[in-house]
């Protein structure tokens, strides 16, 4: 089972991400992917995603093999953002890939709850030239606790 | 290190004197004390976490991290 875990600093192209993973999974019958990108719409200019190096890729590689041995996958691919990014530009990645459907939407749902709760990323919004941080929402830690 | 809105309280980094963290925090600006009051946060020296802050003595040359709670993806 290939586990790829990805933190990236530039600009990502989740299309082209998630093609070259179906490709390199021919044999799987379902891949599920799930793209998070900037909300565009509203009045927020900009958001920064900050990370802490020593913390986080090890605990998202940490994420990646828990998901690993919690459903019977062909391949888990997590690709999250650092730095600052626009409306529209996308955040985070991910996808997974299985012989039956089911395995995948649930592995793929998991991996969301727990990056928005539980990774290493402090997030904040420009609105009208000032950065404001983000503070976590009641209901990521609600979506996380379904899990158990 | 100050990660957050912990980096804002404290006007950016902050070089402390090594010792006990109960010296430390009480040599940090007012600011981030009542930051850290008021909220949850956790503790990484020189990159690993941190179980219980009150156990930790910082030498000199550590790295330590102030991480508040997280909001990703």
């Amino acid at each position: 089972m290939a586990v790829d875990v990805r933190l990236l600093g530039e600009a990502f192209d989740p299309a082209e991400a998630v093609r070259a993973f179906a490709a390199a999974h021919l044999q799987s019958g379902g891949v599920v992917s799930f793209i998070g990108q900037v909300r565009g719409g509203d009045d927020v200019e900009a958001l920064e995603l900050q990370h802490y190096a020593p913390l986080t890729l090890p605990a998202m590689q940490a994420l990646g093999a828990d998901i690993a041995a919690r459903w019977p996958l062909d391949g888990v691919l997590v690709v999250h953002r650092y730095g600052v990014m626009l409306p529209g530009e996308p955040i985070v990645l991910v996808a997974a890939a299985s012989r039956h459907r089911r395995d995948a939407f649930a592995a793929a749902d998991y991996a969301m709850d727990h990056l928005k709760a539980e990774s290493w990323f402090w997030k904040r919004e420009k609105r009208g030239g000032q950065w404001a941080w983000v503070q976590p929402r009641e209901q990521d830690y609600s979506d996380l606790a379904r899990w158990g | 290190m100050l990660l957050g809105r912990l980096a804002d309280a404290a006007g950016g980094e902050l070089a402390v004197e090594a010792g006990p963290w109960g010296e430390v925090l009480a040599s940090l600006p007012l600011a981030l004390q009542q930051a850290l009051a008021g909220t949850r946060w956790r503790m990484a020296c020189n990159g690993g976490l941190v179980g219980d802050p009150s156990t930790l003595v910082l030498q000199a040359g550590d790295e330590l991290a102030l991480l508040p709670p997280v909001s990703g993806g």
